[in-house]
């Protein structure tokens, strides 16, 4: 986004951020002594740290302005194999030392687990590289109100049929993340995150739909301009007036990558450490095996710039890994964790914390010629409700879309439900769209479905 | 305890060991009010919580979270401007004044005169529930039902056991000078069970919770109903064949179920989305939406319960607001801002889920009045339909009025009986005109167990629900068998 304010890297700001680090980073320190004090034989210890503000426009005045300021210190100890967690929103030194003394005092209580404890010092990052995630913004609240108005107004002149309005918002935020622990891990860095977003109310025949639209990036100048996200809003709006139901029907489904990345989610859970050592997944040993068909690739870049879902480590420390977890369709790797990598008997993947910039390798199809390719069949533009059972892949949400026959879209539907198996789901992926959101963790063009259960009235 | 005594307990734990006296508390409100504002609001809290978790046999591990700040609240007509702290003291909350005033412009005089209102009786005991057992008793009980629940079936893979205690604190200024105090307590356990037959593996779940001390898990052996509750749940998914798909009668089973009340309805009728015109109930006071069988509340003054409060986050005594009354339209809930701009009266329901959000109208405990027919008549009547009688989650869009729940326990209903378990399946309808379908209402008013934590806009607060059986006469099933 272009305003009179330019990103400038003020090196006084440089300076007094990393001297607001390098205090976080004595305060973990002096927070993993304290545990060895106390007994602790293991410890970790991390601080977030978060500033920032939102201003939200209504019907063309500011509706509210929020400050927000956030901390908190986590501490984790081991005491043998038991293991206790204690946090606090307080960073003095008194409330560390009774933040300590909570975990160790839980940790006592504890059960012995053998799988318990730090990751294995050869995974732990050895070098904290610099992703490019800190652009602070010097945007008064007086400018941010100027662009969530901007925002909103288009949105609402764009067509009489957009007659009310949720709101458009804009949000800025930066904040450090300190991690160490007593294997002499002590690393920090800060990040930052802006956004625009806008959801208006269009209405027929008495009958009202929303719709939103957003842009978010690490620097603010990666942002959409607030016009274009408010004429999307808009755009996105008045498709969906003058929705109705289908009778039931089996049939291909294409979902948006807005919705799309939730299908690859779905995926994700599923061969997460936690779900796989309670069993509690319906891809149990699934490494190896042929879960979507072969032009399937599912790669992880953790270290992309300025990308909103990289991390120079994970959660514990250890060094996020570029991989692929998807490969011809086959699962290459899990997601793991050092404890559930442990309970697996295997190595952690470096992902504690989930996932970090997954990208579903694009098809050649742009999303008319997948709308072409499907035919007919029903276009999701928004799920739902949970309605998915992690355990047997059983799948049922409520969704609104649109209608597509011969190729054309014919009508806006909602009011309906689509079903199926996760299982079959993932095997009957036609086609990947190369309409790619790179501004998501989880980076997918839209997913076409062969067959799926619609379901209406 | 009475009402003082609360307020006096409240200031006590967290202005005094702070420092901030009652002329801070002047000053920070002299502070908000130096601008052309309608009202202002400072919320202190303190929030005590712990949480230990069983699985594989073995408590692997407990956390413990102390959480306090304040919230400061200034409000100039619809516009709103918010700031708060994590650090109690004078200047930092002076800072956040300064800067949640800046929504408005010119100044105004405040109240200088404090005011302690009469509170209600209070409907729960101001303890700490963390200390109430003992943390070896805590341990012990966990491994209790691990041994106690694989002992019920030998299909049994997995127990999965969370135990949870919340012990806040809030202290509420108002810029009419009114200051009040609330002690809360909130406990929660819950327990899942992965059960193996075959090759198929199926999970149940269940559990419960109350505004009161963890003795009430021990009581009537309740923690063992939750297991037992759980194996059954997970032992009739391992029966249960694909659902069918389409619209057909549905027969809603009593109690938890009632969330089809706080989707369909609750959600629409909230102050804040009507005032704003954004609700597909906007504008239908005194309209008829729902059968004349349909009578529902949103009653924030059961004794214990966790949706209930003494207080809202406003300060604002609870209630039982008639929501619907013989099928027709009769109040929103709302908090004081949404009150004020919409010529209402605040109705108890201004809730936030902590200091650093901004409050707004929330459901308390809602669920729909007792009717006539006996259960096995409902079921009976039904040819063809579906019972459900548990439910996950659900979700509304208020605007367009479509919302789904997702049942997780449900049988077909066939000539007038409840035959084969179907797979869990999302229901889809429309809130307006959901409940105008609703032909026959139970008289086993139930409610819930004590589970609820309603979302919005990235808010959560704890809340009930609660309903007799009712049989909805056409709702899609999202099943799969067309």
């Amino acid at each position: 986004m272009n305003t009179a304010n330019k990103d400038i890297h003020n090196t006084d700001d440089h300076l007094q951020k990393q001297q607001q680090l390098e205090t976080l980073k004595s305060i973990v320190a002096d927070a993993l002594s304290e545990a060895q004090n106390q007994g602790a034989t293991a410890c970790d210890a991390s601080i977030s740290k978060s500033h920032g503000f939102s201003v939200t426009a209504r019907m063309g005045d500011v509706e509210t302005i929020e400050h927000d300021r956030n901390q908190g210190l986590g501490v984790t100890v081991y005491i043998g194999q038991k293991k206790g967690n204690a946090s606090t929103s307080d960073l003095s030194p008194k409330a560390v030392k009774e933040t300590v003394a909570a975990a160790c005092a839980i940790a006592r209580y504890a059960t012995e687990d053998p799988f318990a404890g730090l990751p294995d010092v050869d995974k732990l990052a050895k070098q904290i590289a610099d992703l490019d995630l800190y652009h602070p913004w010097s945007i008064e609240p007086q400018q941010a109100i100027d662009i969530a108005l901007q925002c909103e107004s288009t949105a609402l002149e764009y067509d009489p049929a957009i007659t009310n309005s949720e709101g458009a918002t804009l949000n800025t935020h930066s904040g450090a993340q300190v991690l160490g622990n007593s294997l002499g891990f002590l690393e920090g860095y800060w990040t930052s995150n802006h956004s625009v977003s806008c959801c208006v109310i269009g209405e027929r025949d008495g009958a009202m739909q929303r719709d939103y639209w957003y842009t978010v990036a690490r620097d603010h100048a990666d942002l959409d301009s607030a016009i274009s996200v408010g004429r999307e809003t808009a755009k996105r709006t008045l498709r969906r007036l003058g929705s109705r139901s289908l009778s039931p029907r089996p049939c291909p489904v294409l979902f948006v990558p807005e919705v799309a990345r939730s299908l690859i989610g779905n995926f994700i859970g599923a061969i997460s450490g936690g779900s796989l050592y309670r069993k509690n997944t319906f891809l149990l040993d699934s490494l190896g095996q042929t879960v979507f068909p072969e032009f399937i690739r599912i790669h992880q870049q953790p270290l992309l710039t300025k990308a909103l879902g990289s991390a120079p480590c994970d959660a514990e420390g250890v060094a996020t890994q570029t991989h692929d977890i998807v490969s011809a369709g086959v699962v290459n790797n899990y997601v793991l964790s050092s404890y559930s990598a442990r309970k697996l008997g295997m190595q952690t993947t470096g992902n504690a914390g989930g996932t970090y910039n997954l990208t579903v390798e694009p098809g050649q199809q742009d999303f008319d010629q997948l709308i072409k390719t499907m035919n007919t069949g029903f276009i999701v533009l928004e799920l739902i409700g949970q309605g998915v059972n992690m355990m047997t892949g059983d799948y049922s949400r409520g969704a609104a879309g649109l209608w597509v026959e011969n190729g054309e879209i014919v009508h806006p539907v909602d009011e309906v439900t689509i079903a199926g198996n996760l299982k079959d789901i993932f095997r009957q992926i036609a086609a990947i769209g190369n309409d790619v959101d790179h501004t998501s963790s989880i980076r997918t063009g839209s997913i076409l479905v062969e067959n799926m259960v619609l379901a209406g009235s | 305890m009475d009402e003082t005594s609360l307020l006096t307990t409240a200031q006590q734990t967290i202005l005094t060991p702070a420092d901030i006296q009652q002329s801070d508390i002047d000053r920070l409100m002299g502070e908000l009010c130096a601008t052309q504002i309608d009202a202002a609001d400072i919320y202190f809290q303190s929030i005590r919580h712990e949480s230990w978790s069983l699985e594989d046999g073995i408590v692997k591990e407990g956390s413990f979270n102390i959480e306090q700040g304040a919230g400061v609240r200034a409000i100039s007509g619809e516009k709103t401007g918010f700031a708060y702290t994590d650090e109690l003291n004078v200047n930092a909350l002076l800072e956040a004044a300064r800067s949640a005033r800046a929504i408005a412009r010119s100044g105004q005089q405040h109240n200088h005169k404090v005011i302690y209102p009469k509170q209600p009786v209070s409907l729960y005991s101001a303890d700490d529930p963390l200390l109430s057992l003992p943390t070896e008793d805590k341990i012990t009980l966990l491994q209790r039902i691990d041994r106690e629940t694989r002992a019920l079936d030998p299909r049994i893979e997995q127990v999965m056991v969370s135990l949870v205690g919340v012990h806040e604190t809030v202290v509420i200024a108002t810029h009419d000078g009114l200051v009040s105090g609330d002690v809360r307590p909130l406990i929660r356990m819950n327990i899942s069970v992965i059960i193996e037959q075959n090759g198929r593996r199926e999970k149940g779940g269940h559990g419960g919770g109350a505004r009161t001390d963890y003795s009430y898990f021990l009581e009537e052996n309740r923690a063992m109903e939750y297991a037992r509750e759980a194996l059954r749940q997970a032992d009739v998914a391992m029966q249960a064949e694909p659902a069918p798909a389409g619209n057909m009668t549905v027969v809603l089973g009593p109690g938890w179920p009632g969330i089809l009340l706080h989707e369909a309805i609750g959600h629409g009728l909230e102050g804040d989305f009507n005032r704003k015109g954004t609700s597909a109930f906007s504008g239908r006071l005194g309209e008829k939406v729902a059968s004349p069988l349909c009578t529902i509340v949103d009653d924030g003054t059961l004794e214990k319960r966790r949706g209930s409060l003494n207080i809202d986050d406003e300060g604002t005594p609870t209630e039982s607001t008639v929501l619907i009354e013989n099928g027709v339209l009769k109040e929103y809930m709302q908090d004081t801002m949404n009150a004020r701009l919409m010529g209402m009266r605040p109705t108890g329901n201004g809730r936030r889920e902590s200091y650093s959000h901004r409050p707004m109208p929330r459901m308390t405990n809602t669920y729909m009045l007792a009717g006539e027919s006996e259960p096995e008549e409902i079921i009976a009547s039904v040819q063809s339909g579906i019972y459900a009688r548990n439910f996950g989650g659900g979700q509304v869009d208020i605007t367009s009025g479509k919302f789904v729940f997702t049942a997780n326990e449900a049988y077909l209903i066939e000539n007038g009986k409840i035959t084969r378990p179907v797979k869990g399946a999302t229901l889809i309808g429309n809130g307006p005109d959901v409940l105008t379908r609703v032909s026959m209402v139970g008289n086993d008013l139930e409610l819930d167990s004590g589970v609820g934590t309603c979302g919005k806009e990235g808010q959560s607060v704890p809340v009930g629900v609660g309903q007799p059986t009712m049989k909805i006469d056409g709702m899609t099933i999202g099943g799969t068998q067309v």
